[in-house]
């Protein structure tokens, strides 16, 4: 039996590089990336503590996050390919046509 | 009942005040004097009823009426009272009628003198809006009412003497007025506190009785009270130290110097002295300090009325010459003698201005006398009105200015009074200069050579020319009310019965009492006196003036110093300027200005200001519209909440 601190370890080591990567990163790709990270660590420690108190309630809410998950994606895939198409990059840093 | 309408009298000009102050600028001209001049009749008819009301037999001395609004009096607070209270007594009476009557006659005056002014509607409404108030004062059952009319007055005077605002001297000339009548206003506020802490009260009927029913009252808070009322009675009856504004006040038109500063308002000290005479008649220390205030402005402002040219200005020294003279009767308990001067006083001060008003009208606005004289046969009406009122005023029998003169120099020579005689002196000298100047002032404008220019001015008259009829009409009626206005006060020793102060006797009766008997001998011996005195100034200014044009000059170069001195007013005005202005003046720009206003008001405004501008440039960085750095702090953020939950949170 795995204890459930190892699995918290674990998420909470995904999350900071999800929060990390998702500071430091500059790609847009890498950032929507980091962000399913952080959002598939905390699926992580749903589904432990689900298994730990044997109740259904928290796995069922990770199938949740996934749908939302999936539809963000098309979504937000959709916007990355949209912004590509009329700016030529994929630098956030350089797509800052509403700033001043 | 005559108490039910006591209330019409101020009310009606105030009526005119309304609709000619709102319309008047739409109103045909005719329509406007109409406004203005119906309602002054109309209370001068009421204050003619009131009179044989009050002098019918069993007439009762004072009427009461105090007026309500909707039920609810003035002030009503715990531990004092204070109504919208109207009295009439026969010292209200005569003022009432001073006011009503010479004011309607100057109003009449104004329609045919203002008729080429711009601002008609203008003048007409603030001549109403000065006899509402002018009304109140002298109605007024209480000192707190009395100062509500008190400080009204000054505010029309100020409109007035400022009529003409566009000259930055008639300007300046109200701002002075005002403001040094706040001076003597702020006495008079004082007064009404030190009233109100002794007595709970302002009703002159509680005041008054209150003091009458305890003799053991001598000086003390008494002289204190009166003093300060002394304070106010100089403001706005130009007596020194605040005399200066009156001069000034000449800027205004001429109706309005005649009505204001000359006939009512500026008497309204005098007035309120003698309504307060229960209170002084306590202070032989403050009755003394207001006759020597009085002789000494008498005095002073005579010999500056002796080398004046303005003929206009001539007459305003000697209002506040003539001011002093009832000052100084008020201040030897002669309140009846100041009373009565008062009264003749506005008879032939208020012609007088009314005719230097024509002789200015004639000469198209031409008031230097030295570019005056020969007008005698020019116009006629003017000369002869003219010459009653000088005669008056120079105190030569049987006319008015005789009567009321001698008997407050009579009485002056027999007060109780350790210098009533240097008072009497004083007086007497006085009364020479006043005849010597008024007659200078005739001889200079209606005889001698023609010194004026013809001017063909653009409404159609052709040169010197005599005032229209509505004009002269009001000269004719105050000439004879200045021959006659004396004979309401012959003293017994002339053969008469002293009217005037068995009339006044139920209110101004005085504990000062006269201790020297003096045989009626006496009493004539310095009638005499005071008429020959009369006849001096009259024959030196014929020497002068007439025989010998020129002559004046000549003496003038003899003591140039002298005569600088007194042309230019004692620099009373610079003295002034000197004193009390400029230091007011750096204290006001350096300290008031600059260190409170400029350091703590402004200086705390910035302050605030830069605090919040300089916080706000720090925290405004966390704005950087920079995602990541949101995200950032949001990070930060929850590791901070995180970090409290496991370290720092304890049930």
């Amino acid at each position: 039996m795995v204890p459930i601190s190892y699995y918290l370890v674990l998420a909470a080591v995904l999350f900071s590089i999800g929060v990390a990567s998702f500071l430091i990163k500059r790609n847009i790709i890498t950032i929507f990336m980091s962000i399913e990270l952080m959002l598939n660590a905390v699926n992580l420690t749903f589904v432990a503590f689900a298994h730990m108190w044997h109740q259904i309630t928290g796995q069922i809410f990770v199938f949740f996050v996934m749908v939302v998950a999936a539809a963000e994606a098309a979504v937000g895939l959709a916007i990355i390919i949209a912004i590509f198409r009329t700016r030529q990059t994929l630098n956030v840093d350089q797509v800052n046509l509403l700033k001043n | 009942m005559p108490a039910d309408f006591l209330w019409l009298i101020p009310l009606l000009p105030f009526a005119g005040f309304l609709v000619n102050g709102t319309l008047g600028r739409r109103l045909p001209r005719p329509l406007v004097a109409a406004v203005a001049l119906i309602p002054t009749a109309i209370s001068a008819i009421l204050w003619v009823w009131l009179w044989f009301t009050m002098k019918a037999a069993g007439a009762p001395e004072s009427i009461q009426s105090v007026v309500t609004l909707f039920g609810n009096s003035w002030i009503s607070i715990s531990g004092f009272h204070a109504d919208f209270a109207f009295t009439v007594d026969h010292l209200t009476l005569i003022m009432l009628g001073v006011v009503t009557c010479v004011g309607f006659l100057i109003h009449l005056y104004s329609v045919g003198y203002m008729a080429h002014e711009e601002g008609y509607w203008r003048f007409f409404a603030y001549l109403n809006l000065f006899m509402f108030f002018m009304l109140v004062l002298v109605l007024a059952a209480n000192f707190l009412l009395l100062f509500v009319g008190w400080e009204g007055v000054g505010l029309a005077s100020y409109l007035l003497i400022g009529f003409y605002f566009k000259k930055d001297s008639a300007a300046n000339a109200g701002k002075k007025a005002f403001i040094v009548n706040r001076i003597g206003d702020f006495g008079f506020l004082l007064a009404m506190f030190l009233l109100i802490a002794h007595f709970g009260s302002l009703d002159f009927s509680t005041v008054f009785a209150a003091v009458s029913q305890h003799p053991e009252w001598q000086g003390g808070f008494l002289t204190a009270i009166a003093l300060l009322l002394v304070v106010g009675a100089t403001g706005k009856s130009a007596q020194i130290p605040l005399y200066v504004w009156l001069p000034d006040a000449m800027e205004g038109p001429t109706p309005v110097s005649a009505l204001i500063h000359a006939a009512t308002m500026v008497t309204a000290g005098i007035y309120m002295v003698a309504r307060s005479h229960v209170i002084f008649d306590r202070s032989p220390y403050a009755l003394g300090v207001v006759a020597i205030i009085g002789a000494a402005t008498a005095i002073m402002a005579a010999c500056i009325g002796m080398v004046q040219h303005d003929i206009k200005r001539v007459l305003a020294y000697s209002t506040v010459s003539q001011l002093g003279y009832m000052f100084l009767a008020c201040g030897v308990g002669a309140y009846t003698a100041g009373i009565f001067h008062l009264l003749t006083h506005a008879f032939f001060k208020a012609l007088l201005f009314l005719a230097a008003g024509s002789v200015i009208h004639a000469l198209s606005g031409e008031q230097d006398m030295r570019k005056m004289g020969g007008l005698r046969k020019r116009i006629p009406v003017t000369f002869w009105t003219m010459t009653m009122g000088v005669v008056a005023i120079a105190g030569i029998p049987p006319l008015a200015g005789f009567f009321s003169k001698d008997e407050i120099l009579f009485r002056a020579f027999v007060s109780p009074n350790p210098i009533g005689k240097l008072l009497w002196l004083v007086g007497l000298v006085t009364a020479g200069m006043t005849s010597f100047y008024m007659f200078r002032l005739w001889f200079k404008t209606f005889f001698g050579e023609e010194r004026f220019e013809e001017h063909h001015d653009a409404h159609g008259h052709s040169g010197v020319h005599e005032s229209p009829l509505i004009m002269t009409f009001p000269l004719m009626v105050l000439a004879l009310l200045s021959i006659i206005g004396g004979w309401v006060g012959v003293p017994e020793a002339m053969g008469g019965h002293d009217e005037i102060g068995a009339f006044l006797e139920p209110v101004l009766s005085s504990s000062v009492t006269v201790t020297e008997v003096v045989s009626h001998g006496t009493e004539l011996g310095l009638a005499a006196v005071s008429v020959l005195v009369a006849l001096t100034g009259f024959f030196v200014a014929y020497v002068l003036y007439y025989k010998k044009p020129g002559t004046a000059a000549t003496y003038a170069q003899r003591f140039p110093t002298l005569y600088r001195i007194v042309e230019n007013k004692f620099y009373v005005d610079e003295i002034y300027q000197a004193v009390i202005v400029t230091p007011l003046l750096m204290f006001t720009r350096l300290i008031l200005g600059g260190l409170v206003d400029g350091g703590i008001v402004n200086g705390s405004g910035y302050a605030a200001g830069a605090s919040a501008r300089g916080l706000g440039s720090i925290v405004r960085r966390v704005q950087s519209g920079n995602i990541r750095s949101y995200a950032g702090w949001l990070a930060l953020g929850a590791a901070a909440v995180i970090a409290v939950m496991l370290f720092g949170y304890t049930h």
